[in-house]
């Protein structure tokens, strides 16, 4: 039977109204799809099916239409190098200078800071495996502050993941998908980042707004921060390591403490993906590092007496703290061996510190040796 | 006035065809690329088509068409999935009701209720993020991206030129 010899051919719907009833359907789904939309909470099922086969989709589209901007980018940059290729020696040369001086100071900062850690048996942060990736996509609006890395589930990466550039923290990992991850900057409206200023050690939370500048919400304590004090991560709650830079503090205009970000002082191109979970990870790894060690030979360092150069140079490195340099690749977990190792008789701090206290006097290190073979 | 009356107006031409562009436009606009170390705008293209379809004639694809649309910025851009979506259709319902006020005025006023239906599409969007992340947005950057859409309204008007008299019973 034909539609117009039914007998609801001829019924008459005005167009107006059908719009109208549409645009109520799609209002209900719009109020559906964002009241039931989690994407703050960090969960791999939160993010949802249907935002990682678009970021999927989105990672190598956008990447593709970045190639030509990047590409110009990079000729610009060569040719500005070739014709400022002195005036850039001049500075290069200025600046080796002073880093030289300061290398001596770091040195001799590290070998304290390292007795002390000995002394106190203080528990270093082993390093963090890091992911390099580069940003594909960039949202900027008032919104919503996110970018979009071509590095997803095939590198190890998972929600939560702190995220950092050249400069400083840029933000944490929200979803992962194959080829794709979605970083949740600083700026956004839903970011809340535990920090510390790094003078005063107060503690506040970093809260975005969608604007280029976070505020510092929470702040305790008389005049906990001033103009220019350095902004660290503050480790607290565990979501992030500690001192991660962040930026600087200034006063805004609506006479609120906020946050210029150290990322921003250059374009975030290239991010690096901490594969940072929590701190029980830290500790794993620092057993890991100690099941690793070799057994302490049958008679230690006598106290007093001067450390042959030869077990310096096979003496375990120390841990290093966390820092933005540290590259170390992802690495799969290794099965381990089915002899069980022998493990050392006692931690390494409880070793260290007789060495440690004996060293200042019998042979203080001298300031260009080596750091890493130098025994404390 | 009934749909049998309906004169076709072929839609993938004045909703289709628009829509795939504003997206296109959205994905450009989505690149880390700075210039003199400035960052582009963020402009929202597609208040453009949201804004020229209620304008041309009422219809029942078109707000699934400006659905569509705001899902894909939310996904693209990464906001709550709803967003965007909600606050285009808040602009093009109130853009419809207001239909008959505007056909046939002038460009410059024209201009002027674009950024009207833009400025009811940022408020929508900053009062549902308020009280989605339970914060205020910067009304700074909120402002930043109102200028520049309201920018974008040469392209609605070549829409609207384009198929404002494509339907007769709508003029």
């Amino acid at each position: 039977m034909a539609f117009r010899e039914s007998p609801f051919g001829e019924l008459k719907v005005p167009l107006a109204w059908t719009a109208a009833v549409a645009l109520i359907v799609a209002v209900v789904v719009a109020v559906a799809l964002l009241m039931s939309d989690r994407r703050e909470t960090f969960q791999s099922e939160a993010y949802g099916v249907t935002r990682q086969v678009g970021d999927a989709v989105a990672a190598p589209v956008s990447g593709a239409l970045a190639a030509p901007g990047r590409w110009t980018g990079l000729g610009m940059e060569s040719l500005r190098d070739y014709l400022f290729a002195v005036s850039e020696n001049r500075r290069l040369k200025a600046e080796l200078e002073e880093a030289r001086q300061w290398r001596d100071v770091a040195i001799a900062l590290r070998d304290t800071n390292d007795r002390y850690k000995s002394l106190l048996g203080l528990k270093t942060e082993p390093p963090i495996p890091m992911v390099a990736a580069r940003t594909v996509t960039d949202s900027r609006g008032p919104f919503a502050n996110t970018r979009l890395a071509n590095a997803g589930v095939e590198k190890n990466i998972q929600p939560g993941n702190p995220v950092m550039s050249e400069s400083g923290l840029v933000g944490r990992v929200i979803g992962v998908t194959r080829g794709a991850s979605r970083i949740l900057l600083l700026t956004d409206i839903a970011s809340r980042t535990p920090v510390m200023i790094d003078r005063t050690n107060a503690r506040a939370i970093l809260t975005g707004d969608g604007g280029p500048n976070p505020k510092l919400d929470y702040l305790r304590g008389k005049e906990p921060v001033k103009q220019g004090d350095r902004v660290l991560t503050s480790g607290d709650g565990g979501v992030l390591p500690r001192g991660l830079p962040v930026g600087v503090a200034v006063k805004g205009l609506d006479g609120r403490w906020r946050v210029i970000l150290a990322s921003d002082a250059a374009p975030i191109d290239f991010v690096r993906i901490l594969l940072f979970q929590d701190f029980s990870q830290l500790e794993k790894a620092q057993r890991e590092e100690l099941d690793r060690m070799p057994p302490p030979p049958p008679s230690g360092p006598v106290e007093g007496v001067a450390t042959p150069p030869g077990a310096a140079a096979v003496a375990p490195k120390p841990p290093t703290t966390i820092t933005a340099t540290t590259v170390t690749p992802p690495k799969p977990a290794a099965p381990r061996a089915a002899t069980p190792k022998p493990r050392p008789v006692t931690p390494k701090p409880a070793v260290r510190p007789a060495a440690s206290a004996a060293a200042p006097a019998i042979a203080p290190p001298p300031a260009a040796a080596a750091p890493a073979e130098v025994p404390f | 006035m009934s749909l049998s009356a309906a004169r076709p107006l072929d839609p993938w031409r004045w909703l289709g065809f628009p829509m795939l562009q504003c997206l296109g436009w959205t994905l450009l606009f989505g690149i880390p690329l700075r210039v003199f170390t400035l960052q582009l705008p963020e402009p929202v293209f597609c208040m453009v088509p949201a804004f020229a379809w209620a304008v041309i004639r009422p219809s029942i694809m078109a707000p699934f068409g400006v659905l569509l649309m705001g899902l894909f910025l939310d996904i693209f851009w990464g906001a709550p999935v709803g967003l965007w979506a909600l606050s285009l259709l808040t602009a093009y319902g109130v853009v419809l009701l207001c239909r008959n006020w505007m056909v046939g005025q002038s460009r410059p006023m024209m201009w002027a209720w674009f950024a009207a239906a833009c400025a009811i599409a940022s408020l929508a969007g900053f009062l549902f993020t308020r009280l989605d992340a339970r914060a205020s947005p910067s009304l700074i950057a909120v402002a930043w991206q109102f200028l520049a859409t309201i920018l974008l309204y040469p392209f609605a008007h070549r829409l609207i030129d384009r198929f404002e008299d494509a339907d007769v019973r709508f003029r």
